[in-house]
């Protein structure tokens, strides 16, 4: 809570000169009924007609002021008030872009996202509230308070006593309230990701006639978090008539004391009635302060959740350079050993190195660890024994944005946004069109891009409207715009068909010469004329060498060449 | 964005089935709409209604024991009545605590009252959701259908259950206020009768005004929504392509966006209130003005003006209240059209009056003359007949993606056909129910889908009763029990999405094995292997195999060997089935199948 007093520190001045017109707006109107008071209490029955215009003019005035002074101060508290709330999700925003993969499993998508709207939003309605109502009860209480005082101290020490009982009244509900607040939030993030699962999953869910047994899913996460939620108001609900109670009793007590100070001379009868007067407007500013505080508590939920995230350690911090290694290959793994849990590896003793403009395939069972490599490789995790080095520097000690100008990637079920062809290649790089065209003609795209409608043509969400194959083309147009210094492609091509996949490997052998590539792939023939081939089995390399070399030496390998060899055969 | 228009967010209709169509929306409706939510919990919102009503009598009695207490202190010293005073005291905490209690109870009532509203709302939208052709989601972004669930649903939500019983007991208090001045002074109420209907004019006038601006904030959140959902999702790409601060700054124009329709409806929004107090404050002004003439004329005694006017304040307070409703209503109705227009989307069509739910099946199924098109004027499919014998292979090859996945579509009735018709067993699937019809299908489609549940949950998804043996039995025929045994729990560990450790090959897998345990007669199947690799891919296709023996299969084609295998090879192009025959006879023909065959399916070395 205290880290997000710093989005509002730049802006204390302005919301400062906000509270000083509400407090003059607010004193205009108070001195309405004031005046009214005189003209029927002196005016009137003293016949002063003149005076009673005036006084009618005045109040008048005092009504404009307090229009247009409250409109100023409203306007004043949205703005502030957005503009704050902009910087924290800016910050909100780029710091979750800058999780680590990890982190952000943690963290989870629909959580992120809720925080990043919801509780951002929960954060600015408070700052707007306090604004528009926090000057009006405070003024009201302590002038209240201030008025008895000099009228009857005794009998306002009574009201001042019970003050301490409704701070103890308030403590109790923040104290109990914050807790169940935060955790009706998580509750809500349950339904949001349940929501968002049965969207993605759609046709599954329609295939098998699940929905009766999703909506009961979803309906006892709504209910589960509506319990919490009503727990919650019934804890906060408690405050209001605990106050109001509190005072209420107060009064009573200064009845009963006041008819004592009267009865012994202390006092006149007319000073109780002022009293009982004054006190309807503290009773109403105290229910107000009291609620005040219990949004703060509330909105606080929120903002411990944004800060949660704020406060994530970068988890892959830059570590300090070290001597740059001479004649370096261009890619090296040295004795890499990964694990994602902490238990087992799911990469052990790695080692082999590219020299620039070679290509390497990897070849692997299902969950051998292919991808694993991948992601160390971009330093979407770290290693936990060993280095991996690019140009002879430590991947870790380079600079996210040098390091990640080198790529070009495609992963497995890689991102396809819901915009047009081109945006979803040119991928937020400052890329011309000529660029994209070139790619597009060298993962041998452009068939189906024109049919499309070429860069502008639209893709649906998730890429719906395209064919497997057609999603693979488009990803590996992405990958290989811009020309990158390290071309990676992760099963990218398994659903292209010979002819396209032999014609994607030869642009890539005359266009993409300089570029390192590391072709992940089930298919021999993606693969076989890589210069370095790695076998892996359960995080283990196999087997390494060229294709030739691992006919002979591998079982594996030749294993699965001499059965897709003969598929081949049998379709020639 | 070009992108945007006639989704859940624009106001543009398109004929596109797969949209969601914005019809003009009518205020009162909507108001209906949602009073009949109220309406469903009416118990409670009495209960609130009479326990608001008698907190605030009790309240108000309050003073009036006071003031009796005062009559007997200003006795003056010495002659104070202390047994009056005592009473007077008794009563009052009595009151007080009572009233403290009915008022708690109130606040209970209240937060169960818009619990049952939200929790109806949420269900009726998913449920709804769950009715949606799947199409819609192709076409409207995850993010933003989930800030109506979220944002819009809460938005409602505290607004009109609070609204509803603060509505009622203003009007009480209007009345019975309006009443007592009616008897004071009627001349004067006549000040009155131009405020309060201006008042009511600007509220109303404004509101129509302002509801524009709440419902662009909604749709700017939602549209921050869609955009974050689906960037913070393409977390890994962003970052290995470095474009982190890039995004940012298409985030920051999302973000000022709606940032800037927060501030402007809110900065509008609350005008309401002080220019509502100001014509309140005038007429106070005008009552005191001309109540000051009609005392020297000697209309009123100054007595009766007094009390007028602490009746006409009595009565603005709750004015002054009802217009600020008002105000707030539209930022519920603005939210509410947005939640009504998910509930509303059109659904599938309900099954037929009379639709049986079919059981044995022997799986003949046939096209005949069908049409289809998901845009009125863009055609996918017309006059297409086909005929699939029970336990024969149907390939279906061709170019791009939107004819073949149709044919599916079709198929599951996930759309219904144009024209002509779809027959299973002879009989039109439209006049067999939907479940039992998709009942028949084992589906595997290429994209995987887990939901976060245990391995077990997610292989027993289609047949909740499987026993152990039987989920293991389906996990080694689809290869993949190794893989879970050497899970840290085995078949309990727990999903996540997200789940680094779990490549795509492995969910592959585990989607067979939800389908190996499915036990229907006829199969789909859209080319869903090509990520595994070639050993397990060839114990799959075994798998397979015998999964499909007996079967009626459709399978969109990328393999060879299923192709040659099928007994009818479907050649889409263009939505057309261009040729139609076994391998043989196909390749005789030298057509469309000849060519595509030979680029698509021949060694390329």
């Amino acid at each position: 809570m205290r880290k997000l007093l710093k989005y509002i520190n730049p802006y204390w001045g302005i919301i400062l000169v906000g509270l000083a017109i509400k407090f003059v707006a607010t004193y205009a109107e108070l001195e309405i009924p004031k005046l009214m008071q005189i003209v029927l209490d002196e005016k009137v029955p003293a016949g002063l007609e003149k005076e009673i215009y005036l006084y009618g003019g005045l109040m008048i005035l005092c009504s404009a002021v307090a229009l247009v002074l409250n409109i100023t101060a409203n306007r004043m508290a949205s703005k502030t008030a957005g503009k704050i709330t902009r910087t924290l999700r800016h910050d909100l925003f780029d710091k979750l872009q800058r999780l680590s993969p990890r982190q952000m499993d943690a963290v989870t998508v629909p959580s992120a996202v809720s925080r990043l709207t919801s509780d951002s939003y929960n954060v600015n309605n408070l700052i707007v509230r306090i604004q528009r109502i926090g000057v009006r009860a405070p003024i009201l209480l302590i002038g209240g308070i201030f008025s008895m005082m000099t009228m009857d101290v005794p009998l306002a020490l009574i009201l001042i006593a019970l003050l301490p009982l409704i701070a103890i009244v308030v403590f109790f509900v923040t104290k109990r309230s914050v807790p169940l607040h935060q955790k009706t939030h998580a509750l809500q993030d349950k339904v949001v990701m349940i929501s968002q699962e049965n969207i993605t999953g759609v046709r599954v869910i329609k295939a098998l006639s699940k929905a009766e047994h999703e909506k009961m899913r979803f309906n006892s996460a709504v209910e589960e978090r509506n319990a919490v939620s009503l727990k919650a108001q019934k804890v906060t609900g408690l405050s209001g008539p605990l106050t109001t109670l509190i005072l209420n009793l107060g009064l009573t007590i200064l009845v009963v004391a006041g008819a004592y100070r009267v009865d012994s001379g202390g006092i006149k009868p007319g000073v109780i009635v002022a009293f009982l007067q004054y006190f309807v407007m503290i009773l109403n500013a105290a229910v107000m302060v009291t609620r005040i505080i219990i949004m703060c508590a509330t909105a606080q939920a929120s903002a411990n959740r944004i800060s949660e995230v704020m406060d994530l350690p970068e988890d892959m911090a830059v570590i300090s350079e070290e001597g740059l290694e001479k004649n370096a290959p261009h890619i090296e793994f040295r004795d890499v050993n990964f694990s994602y849990s902490g238990k087992g590896n799911n990469l052990e003793n790695l080692s082999f190195s590219l020299q620039r403009g070679q290509t390497l395939g990897i070849l692997g069972a299902t969950g051998a660890g292919k991808s694993t490599i991948i992601k160390l490789l971009l330093r979407l995790y770290d290693v936990n024994n060993g280095k991996i080095l690019i140009d002879g520097r430590d991947v870790r000690s380079i600079e996210n944005e040098v390091l990640r100008e080198k790529f070009g990637v495609v992963f497995q079920n890689d991102f396809i946004k819901m915009t047009s062809i081109g945006e979803n290649i040119r991928y937020y790089r400052e890329l011309k069109d000529e660029e994209l065209l070139s790619a597009i003609a060298d993962a041998q795209a452009s068939d189906f891009v024109e049919e499309k409608g070429g860069l502008s043509g639209e893709v649906d969400i998730r890429g719906n409207n395209l064919s497997g194959g057609q999603k693979q083309r488009l990803l590996i147009s992405r990958a290989l715009a811009g020309k990158p210094e390290i071309l990676i492609l992760d099963d990218a091509s398994s659903a292209l068909d010979y002819k396209t996949d032999a014609g994607l490997r030869r642009a890539l052998r005359q266009n993409y010469k300089d570029s390192t590539k590391v072709i992940v792939a089930q298919r021999i023939s993606s693969l076989r004329h890589a210069d370095l081939i790695l076998v892996l089995d359960d995080g283990a390399v196999i087997g390494a060498g060229d294709h030739d070399h691992l006919m002979e030496t591998c079982e594996e390998y030749r294993m699965i060449a001499n059965a897709q060899m003969g598929d081949r055969e049998e379709g020639a | 964005m070009a992108g945007m228009r006639g989704r859940l967010t624009q106001g543009e209709t398109s004929g596109d089935k797969r949209r969601l169509s914005n019809k003009p929306v009518d205020k009162k409706k909507t108001l209906l709409r949602l009073w009949r939510y109220l309406g469903r919990s009416r118990y409670l919102l009495m209960a609130a209604i009479v326990l608001s009503v008698t907190s605030s009598a009790l309240a108000l009695y309050g003073p009036k024991l006071s003031g009796t207490a005062l009559d007997a202190i200003d006795l003056g010293m010495g002659k104070v009545d202390f047994s009056v005073v005592f009473r007077c005291a008794f009563w009052m905490v009595l009151c007080y605590c009572l009233s403290a209690i009915l008022t708690y109870l109130l606040r209970i009532a209240m937060a169960h009252l818009s619990k049952e509203v939200s929790t109806h709302m949420r269900q009726d939208i998913f449920a709804n959701m769950m009715r949606l052709p799947v199409g819609f989601y192709d076409k409207n972004q995850t993010g933003d259908i989930i800030s109506v669930i979220t944002y819009d649903v809460d938005t409602v939500n505290t607004t009109i259950s609070a609204d509803a019983v603060q509505i009622l007991q203003s009007v009480v208090t209007v009345m019975v206020s309006f009443i007592m001045m009616l008897t004071i002074a009627p001349v004067l109420v006549l000040i009155f009768c131009v405020t309060v209907p201006v008042t009511f004019l600007f509220s109303k006038w404004y509101a129509g005004w302002t509801r524009k601006l709440f419902r662009e904030r909604s749709r700017k959140l939602g549209a921050l929504n869609g955009f974050v959902e689906e960037m913070l999702t393409a977390h890994s790409t962003t970052r290995a392509y470095g474009r982190e601060d890039t995004v940012l700054r298409e985030f920051d124009e999302k973000n000022d966006a709606a940032i800037k329709a927060y501030t402007t409806a809110e900065a509008n929004g609350t005008m309401n209130g002080p220019v509502v107090n100001f014509i309140s404050n005038i007429s106070l002004s005008f009552v005191c003005l001309f109540g000051a003439v009609l005392f020297y004329q000697g209309k009123v005694t100054l007595g009766n003006l007094s009390s007028f006017i602490q009746y006409s304040r009595k009565f603005s307070g709750p004015v002054n209240e009802l217009a600020n409703i008002f105000a707030d209503l539209q930022s519920a109705l603005a939210a509410a059209e947005r939640v009504f227009a998910l509930i509303d989307a059109e659904p599938e069509a309900e099954d037929a009056p009379g639709a049986v739910a079919i059981e044995e099946v022997s799986g003949d199924v046939q096209f005949q003359q069908v049409d289809f098109s998901y845009l009125p004027d863009k055609p996918i499919i017309k006059k297409l007949n086909i005929h699939a014998a029970p336990g024969s292979l149907t390939a279906i090859v061709g170019h791009t993606g939107a004819g073949k996945t149709t044919i599916i579509n079709l198929l599951m009735r996930f759309y219904d056909v144009d024209g002509g018709s779809v027959l299973l067993d002879g009989r039109d699937i439209r006049e067999i129910t939907r479940a039992s019809l998709r009942k028949a299908y084992t589906m595997v489609l290429q994209d995987t889908w887990l939901f976060n549940g245990t391995v077990f949950e997610n292989i027993a998804y289609g047949k909740p009763d499987a026993t152990m043996e039987e989920v293991v039995k389906a996990a080694k025929a689809a290869h993949i029990h190794g893989y879970i045994s050497r899970l840290p729990q085995g078949y309990d560990t727990v999903l996540t999405d997200n789940g680094a450790s779990i490549s795509k090959g492995q969910k592959q897998l585990l989607t067979i094995a939800r389908a190996m345990l499915l036990d229907a007669h006829m199969l789909i199947l859209d080319e869903a292997t090509s990520n595994v690799d070639t050993r397990t891919e060839q114990r799959i296709q075994d798998a397979m195999r015998r999964l499909m023996k007996g079967k009626t299969c459709f399978v969109i084609a990328h393999r060879l060997s299923t192709i040659r295998s099928a007994d009818n090879i479907l050649v889409l192009d263009k939505g057309e089935v261009v040729e139609q025959g076994n391998h043989e006879s196909l390749m005789a023909q030298k057509g469309h199948y000849y060519k595509l065959y030979n680029a698509q399916f021949d060694s390329a070395g």
